[in-house]
């Protein structure tokens, strides 16, 4: 015990001597172990004289822990997919101005500026958003592979899907809006709501998503291409697909301000962008899409080149303002309507899915035209697409107050309840159509 | 501990002479030490979840103070069904954890039985595995898809929902924290005074009879201490109904709504108050339930209760049933154990293939996390234990104002997410620098350990309480009125006579302390610092790296169990020390 106790002294020690020298520089990131390890591993050889602390958090962890250790930071750098984690740092004033060189890298990935307009924070990879399955699971209950957002609603795939929740993870968040902004908010939800019908769990991390297909535990994953790729390469039976409608967004890196390592932080975000710390994204424990066109050069055979295959992300262009303006109100939308209310919105998916099923021949008017009304309960949405965007409503998601004379209306308990109310009783209703379909 | 209260003791002799005597109003070392505690408490658990806490009485939109929040709580429907739910899993985790545990005690404590220290000891395990790691393991055995169902699925034709919803919590809940009522119960039976059961079989009663009016009665200290701490543990945990994807409890709204990407909802730290506030009254109600009872025997030693031989058919029964219940609790380490050494496994009733890659990869990144594992959860135990006795000892052997407080502050620890406490000691350490160094107390170690310490304290308090209770006060009567000061009969008397409690203390503390993850994933500033549980997170973020996860688990639940062997082995001795003396 005491020797431990020495150890641990001395390791303290040194680490505290390593923070006075130059060349520490501390990463907090979400990224894996896999992905930092290498990267970390390259990066060290290329500048002997800095030394990578990798601090590995969830996102929003990460964003809180940045936030907490503001008054005295002890960070250089944030390192994350998610471009909404960035924004807030950024509306926080957490990001530092720091000048970035590089070479050919390109302005956009697919419809998506690659940098933070404002300089404070900069992309260093793409990454999209798509569907992953479990090839033995889909064989063992005789489905064919989802590829399309509309195939995840069908009926054959009741309860076998599994998607995170936005507001827990923030590369959902994207997908989440990227179907709200190609579909349109209406369509959106409808769609969401639908799909979510089929859902067998909402997990509570990102990778809870294709942890969850790889062991088999559901079929079908909505997850970031990655997640796919690194999990096939590591020898699961699963693969994965883009659909049309998806947006190609870039993982992201920024110094945070105040950083006790300028230097050492900018040097890191530099390599990231060179040829060679480029190509480490190719690694197949990493597998994260590179934003030097050149690096594809080097990509295996079949790997997407987004720069070649327009088709990879094309569709939707994506608005970060409007995406930001309704961050929070999207995810309390999504967690009442769906997260808290899944084994409702299941059992009357499922109940309108055997209706359908029941009358999918029968030619019976009255038993279509409840089908259909119970489908219009399920779409029906508690808010419209103005009032999403809002900044005095949506105000209430986020509760900022400038000054302490600021009022923000409503409280976001009292609208929540009001929307729980409303799906509760639509679900339940919709439930009760169906069934009532179904016995005709 | 008599270290502890030595040295204050020393010096208010000296003070106490020159001051005058209204500075100092008759204190004594166990006041000092009274004192020194509740400083501690408070500056270690109560400012710092103040910090985090006072968010709920304030109205978001001014900031003003207000209780507005708590009516919007109760007003929701949705954390209204929360709360049921989080109060119903809580009552069948504990009939179910009693279900697990009372064979278990009854059979190794009651009988002459083979391998009682094994069964103790592997009943132990359950409690050293991350919830989350647990939660992974079960998924794989008894989860939809998982080896259970798969087969019964080829065979039968059917499945049964083990792990649906709040089963699957239940389940994996009572798994993980039967050990309480387990160890407790235990160290119960074996404390029991042989004279009771003998005048009771004398006066005629035996068997079942004789165990419900006679052995469980005098066992209740333990069975209340461990049913309270599954219940509130329970109600609190957050790592289970996550993994699960469980979000309809309290725990888990508290934490979605805290955590979540710049969301400043007050309603996660309101619910943070009612965890608190409704854990504080359960252990209350356990006090009430105990009050008025006097559970202490005046003998002790004799090893506790009468052993005795089963007969062959009882023995294959008893044999039977351990080993059902021991295949049950051990299921999320045999999944752990196959997957650690697995290649694939993925919608199959075991791995692809086996391999020893996973060691060997884990084994390259994770001597720290080991090293400083055991580093913390020792610092942690050790304090808990010290700290656990003294508030036994103040709460149920002195008269000091404000004593019951004392416990209540320490056990609220249980109520605290350790989220909550891990943001509140950034907010309250970061703006204080470490002595002698530049750097912020909020990423030094030691802070660490400090919070696994006031996370797992009430634990060891438990224990030691129970133990407390067990000794009859006519002991330390008899040794004063033989001469002996205070600190001399505690030294002497009391203490010795706590050992098993005070282990048992130290080792569930230090077994939950080395997996815990909550508190320490928001305090580790430094990969250099991060303890194990933090390492096994680390492995399982990754799809390639769930098998090293598994093995450094592997490594976790070894070191803690040879710890646990290592502690019961002592246990054992001391008792036959004892009874050495004893003639029969």
């Amino acid at each position: 015990m005491k020797t431990l106790l020495y150890t641990s002294i001395a390791a303290t020690a040194l680490s505290a001597g390593g923070a006075l020298a130059d060349g520490k520089v501390t990463v907090i990131t979400s990224f894996p172990d896999s992905m930092t390890g290498p990267i970390e591993a390259a990066f060290e050889a290329a500048h002997p004289e800095y030394d990578l602390e990798v601090l590995n958090k969830k996102t929003s962890a990460g964003v809180k822990y940045i936030q907490e250790i503001a008054g005295d930071n002890t960070a250089d750098i944030f390192w994350a997919s998610a471009p909404d984690a960035f924004e807030v740092l950024k509306s926080d004033g957490l990001l530092a101005d720091v000048t970035i060189k590089s070479e050919g890298i390109p302005e956009r990935i697919g419809a998506y500026p690659l940098n933070d307009p404002d300089g404070k924070y900069y992309g260093f990879a793409g990454a999209g958003y798509g569907i992953m399955w479990n090839e033995r699971y889909l064989k063992a209950n005789g489905l064919e592979p989802a590829t399309e957002w509309d195939d995840l609603a069908k009926a054959e795939y009741h309860g076998h899907v599994g998607m995170s929740a936005p507001s827990r993870s923030g590369t959902t968040h994207l997908t989440v809006e990227t179907l709200l902004q190609g579909e349109g908010w209406d369509e959106g939800w409808a769609k969401w709501k639908r799909i979510a019908g089929n859902f067998s769990t909402v997990t509570e991390r990102s990778f809870g998503v294709p942890d969850g297909v790889n062991t088999g535990n559901f079929g079908l994953g909505i997850v970031i291409d990655f997640f796919g790729f690194s999990s096939k390469a590591s020898g699961f039976p699963v693969d994965f697909a883009y659909p049309t409608v998806t947006a190609l967004v870039p993982a992201n890196v920024a110094v945070v301000n105040n950083t006790p390592n300028e230097a050492g932080a900018v040097a890191f975000i530099e390599y990231l962008l060179t040829p060679e710390g480029q190509t480490v994204l190719l690694d197949p424990a990493i597998m994260r899409l590179p934003i030097n066109p050149a690096t594809y050069a080097n990509a295996p055979e079949g790997f997407p080149n987004p720069f070649e295959d327009s088709t990879i992300g094309a569709t939707v262009e994506f608005d970060v303002a409007k995406s930001g303006a309704r961050y929070n109100l999207v995810n309390s939308m999504f967690d009442v309507m769906i997260t808290y209310r899944l084994d409702d919105l299941r059992a009357a998916v499922g109940a309108i899915q055997a209706a359908e099923a029941a009358h999918a021949d029968s030619g019976n008017e009255e038993a279509k035209a409840l089908i259909a009304e119970a489908w219009a309960l399920i779409d029906a949405n508690p808010i419209d697409e103005a009032k999403s965007l809002d900044p005095e409503f949506a105000g209430i998601f986020t509760k900022k107050r400038k000054k302490a004379t600021d009022e923000v209306g409503a409280r976001q308990a009292e609208v929540e309840q009001e929307w729980d109310a409303m799906v509760v009783a639509n679900y339940a209703k919709a439930k009760e159509l169906a069934d009532k379909a179904a016995g005709m | 501990m008599s270290q502890n209260t030595s040295p204050p003791a020393a010096t208010r002799a000296g003070l106490a002479d020159r001051l005058p005597r209204w500075l100092v109003p008759n204190l004594t070392g166990v006041h000092l030490v009274a004192v020194f505690i509740a400083l501690l408490l408070i500056g270690l658990l109560l400012v710092p979840v103040a910090q985090v806490m006072i968010v709920a009485f304030q109205d978001p939109a001014t900031g003003a103070a207000t209780l507005q929040n708590f009516v919007d709580f109760f007003r929701t429907s949705l954390f209204r069904e929360s709360f049921w739910n989080s109060f119903y899993v809580s009552a069948m985790s504990v009939v179910v954890a009693t279900v697990i545990a009372l064979p278990l005690a009854y059979i190794t404590t009651r009988f002459h039985f083979s391998g009682s220290i094994l069964i103790q000891s592997l009943g132990f395990i359950p409690l050293i595995m991350p919830p989350f790691v647990g939660a992974v393991a079960m998924q794989l055995i008894f989860g939809r898809n998982g080896t259970v169902n798969l087969l019964l699925r080829d065979w039968f034709g059917f499945d049964i929902p083990f792990m649906e919803g709040l089963n699957g919590v239940i389940l994996v809940q009572s798994i993980h924290y039967f050990p309480f009522i387990l160890i407790n119960l235990s160290a119960s039976l074996r404390n029991i005074d042989r004279s009771m059961e003998e005048a009771a079989q004398n006066l005629g009663s035996h068997g079942l009879r004789l165990f419900r009016r006679i052995v469980f009665p005098l066992a209740m200290p333990g069975y209340i201490a461990g049913a309270a701490l599954v219940f509130i543990k329970v109600f609190d945990d957050l790592g289970t109904p996550l993994l699960l994807n469980v979000n309809n409890m309290l725990a888990p709204q508290a934490f979605l709504r805290i955590s979540s990407i710049g969301i400043s909802d007050p309603m996660g730290y309101v619910i943070s108050v009612i965890l608190v506030v409704f854990s504080v009254l359960s252990l209350w109600a356990s006090f009430l339930f105990m009050r008025g009872k006097d559970y202490a025997t005046v003998q002790k030693g004799g090893g506790g209760m009468a052993k005795r031989t089963l007969k062959p058919a009882e023995k294959a029964l008893a044999y039977a049933t351990v080993i059902f219940i021991l295949l049950l609790v051990l299921s999320p380490h045999i999944g752990l154990l196959l997957l650690s050494f697995g290649t694939i496994w993925s919608f199959a009733p075991l791995p692809d293939g086996y391999t020893f890659q996973n060691y060997v990869t884990m084994w390259e990144g994770s001597k720290t996390f080991i090293m400083n594992t055991v580093l913390y959860a020792g610092i942690a135990a050790t304090l808990d234990v010290i700290i656990g006795t003294a508030i036994a000892y103040i709460v149920l052997r002195t008269q000091i104002f404000g004593r019951k407080g004392l416990d209540y502050l320490a056990t609220a620890a249980l109520a605290v997410p350790g989220v909550v406490l891990g943001i509140g000691y950034l907010r309250t350490f970061h703006a204080i620098d470490v002595p002698f160094t530049d750097k912020p107390m909020a990423s030094w170690w030691v802070i660490i350990a400090l919070a696994l310490m006031i996370r797992r304290l009430p634990y060891a308090l438990r224990a030691c309480t129970a133990a407390l209770q067990q000794v009859s006060h006519a002991l330390e009567e008899a040794a004063e009125s033989l001469g002996a000061t205070k600190r001399r009969s505690i030294q002497k008397i009391v203490i010795p006579l706590m050992t098993g409690g005070i282990l048992a203390g130290f080792v569930t503390s230090f077994a939950t302390a080395a997996v815990e993850l909550s508190a320490t994933i928001m305090l580790v500033s430094s990969n250099n610092d991060a303890p194990l549980a933090y390492g096994i997170y680390l492995f399982m973020q990754t799809p390639s790296g769930r098998g090293a996860g598994a093995a450094l688990g592997i490594v976790a639940v070894i070191v803690v169990a040879i710890g646990t062997i290592a502690s019961q082995i002592i246990i054992e001795r001391d008792k036959k020390l004892k009874s050495s003396g004893d003639a029969h």
